[in-house]
């Protein structure tokens, strides 16, 4: 076999796998666990997101928590005044995502590489501190609480034990990352790819890159509230800190530590982000930014192209900010 | 109008002041940006520095605060020698690896300020004669505040002066423009962003130290005041002093103007003012003043 044709096979074994280890976990693991596992796919999902810009379009963010939030604070309204059916949350979140993505979008496309990092930090603090002072909607800084548990699909039993919310957050992830792929895989994921590598260039043969670039923000900010609506199934309860400059930057780091562009290793980042944050932290209690920080610095420093990075060669399509 | 006029004045001053304390922020980070593109997400934490500095040292005595001032500029020249240092070394990677660094340094440094000084905010008084409350056409008005909007005010100009009238502003600015030209001509571009980098973060400090009594030192303020710099960056024109003075300006008097007139949409108003100037001036408010 051709070595393209083993690394394919290998990719799907290792895919499979993966796959298996997570629908058997309930039963491995015990609850508290479980729910942190739930935890790391709605991060992967938000990770998703970033990279979705970061890494494929090469639009650094550190904005993606604001419509994260308001996906999730959609879902917890959806789910106490509308529908506790999960999919109806799930796609009106994503709507709310992509709708503020389009209002906030057209600031953050007049800038590239770090000035656009820089206006999606803005836009990020923005919506944190909006969720805090608009206690009409969120309940400000008290936070969104009495979310009723999740009806996966119409007729079904709500998803009161933690096993069976992870399964519907599995599924949840498993189709977004799909769509993600197949988008990535489309005509438009390839210009994404090409609006990174040479912005100028693609706009010399016709794209209409800007156009393509804010297209991708919103898919970004669909995804980012999906994954919103997902944290309010998982967690019933939303909060302004839920959506604070931590989770933006983590998202981030995750993209970072999985290597800019892959979606597998942004996944792989964001388990490795949560997991740090949470058990380390329970070591050195009350110092978890510090650990964030020498996270940060460590990845800078030591990974520079990342987990997706160390097998592969130097590639020159990174992001230049 | 006139009546309105008076009763927002408390405001308005307010607003002068806030914009003051910004411009020192700003400047530094929007002159690193617009040298080297380095985005400097420490930047808010230099502030904290200062602030903090001021807490532990200004005991209500002028020299107090001298010395405040003193060691606010020792802290600033070091914190921002220290991060052009750990940040140069990665320029060939790109700048998103520099702002990661610099993100990550604002987490250390906040944990470590935390761990020093607690995690409540501190008030922290002027010094004597300078506190309470003095009448400002009939109104009740701290004077701290007149005397900071006083010494910032004198502050920004001396900065102005420098970076457009002297020679090494043109300098700076030449760099700002066209690094490589300017070290074709012989000059040592690393230093000028040393030196940039610096004096940016003293003014930070400097910030802190006569800014701890408006806005006082506490856990999250830096990155409060980092997200206002870069507003006010981006809505003044990057690598621009008159720039970072009219952003920091108008940025203050939506703050506090914007904030008590239109109370119902204090959260929106920050991005509303950025969505303004940038529908309206693609480049920032220094393309209204900009010669040539």
């Amino acid at each position: 076999m051709s070595p393209v044709l083993v690394r394919a096979v290998v990719r799907r074994l290792v895919g499979a796998a993966v796959l298996v280890v997570l629908l058997a976990l309930p039963w491995l693991v015990n609850a508290y666990a479980i729910s942190t596992v739930s935890r790391i796919l709605v991060f992967a999902a938000l990770a998703i997101s970033v990279n979705l810009l970061t890494g494929v379009t090469g639009l650094p963010t550190l904005g993606q928590s604001a419509y994260f939030g308001v996906g999730a604070y959609t879902g917890a309204i959806v789910s106490t005044t509308l529908s506790d059916v999960g999919p109806v949350q799930l796609v009106l979140a994503a709507g709310a995502g992509a709708l503020a993505a389009a209002v906030t979008g057209p600031v953050a496309m007049r800038a590239r590489g770090v000035a656009f990092l820089m206006i999606t930090l803005a836009i990020g603090e923005i919506a944190y501190v909006a969720a805090g002072r608009l206690d009409a909607v969120t309940y400000g800084t008290d936070g969104y609480s009495g979310v009723p548990a999740v009806v996966p699909l119409p007729g079904i039993a709500p998803l009161v034990i933690d096993g069976l919310v992870y399964y519907y957050v599995l599924a949840v992830f498993l189709l977004l990352y799909g769509l993600v792929a197949l988008l990535l895989r489309s005509p438009f994921g390839l210009a994404l790819r090409g609006i990174r590598d040479n912005e100028d260039r693609l706009r010399a043969v016709g794209y209409p890159t800007t156009a393509f670039a804010l297209a991708a923000y919103c898919i970004a900010g669909a995804l980012a509230g999906a994954a919103g609506s997902m944290w309010t199934s998982a967690q019933r309860f939303v909060a302004p800190g839920d959506l604070g400059f931590d989770v933006a930057a983590l998202a981030l780091l995750a993209v970072i530590i999985g290597g800019l562009g892959s979606m597998w290793g942004a996944s792989v980042g964001a388990a490795l982000v949560v997991l740090t944050r949470d058990y380390l932290g329970g070591y050195v209690a009350g110092h978890g930014l510090l650990l964030l920080g020498v996270l940060f610095v460590v990845v800078v420093y030591a990974m520079p192209r990342g987990l997706s990075g160390v097998r592969r060669p130097r590639r020159t399509s990174e992001v230049r900010a | 109008m006139l009546s309105w006029l008076d009763g927002n004045l408390v405001s308005m001053v307010d607003g002068v002041a806030y914009g003051l304390l910004l411009f020192t922020l700003a400047v530094g980070l929007s002159l690193v940006f617009g040298m080297m593109d380095v985005l400097n997400l420490a930047h808010g934490t230099l502030y904290l520095a200062g602030a903090y500095v001021a807490y532990a040292l200004s005991d209500g005595s002028w020299l107090g605060l001298l010395v405040a001032l003193l060691v606010g500029i020792g802290v600033g020249v070091a914190g921002g020698g220290l991060l052009a240092a750990l940040t140069q070394p990665l320029a060939a990677r790109g700048h998103l690896d520099q702002a990661l660094l610099t993100l990550g340094i604002a987490f250390i440094a906040a944990d470590v300020l935390v761990a020093v000084f607690g995690a409540q905010v501190l008030p922290t008084a002027p010094p004597d004669g300078l506190t309470g409350r003095t009448s400002m056409l009939g109104h009740s008005y701290p004077v701290y505040r007149l005397a900071f909007i006083g010494i910032a005010g004198a502050l920004a100009l001396l900065v102005y002066a420098l970076f457009e009238r002297s020679s090494i502003g043109a300098l700076v600015r030449a760099t700002v423009a066209d690094r490589d030209m300017v070290r074709a001509t012989g000059v040592d571009t690393r230093k000028v962003l040393f030196g940039v980098f610096a004096f940016g973060a003293a003014l930070a400090t400097v910030g802190g130290v006569l800014g701890a009594p408006i806005l006082a030192p506490g856990p999250g303020v830096d990155e409060t005041v980092l997200v206002l710099s870069l507003v006010v960056v981006v809505v003044g024109g990057l690598g621009s002093v008159p720039g970072a003075l009219l952003g920091a300006l108008l940025i203050g008097q939506v703050q506090t103007l914007g904030v008590a007139v239109l109370p119902t949409y204090a959260p929106f108003l920050l991005f509303g003012a950025m969505l303004v100037v940038l529908a309206w001036r693609p480049d920032g408010l220094v393309s209204l003043v900009r010669r040539g």
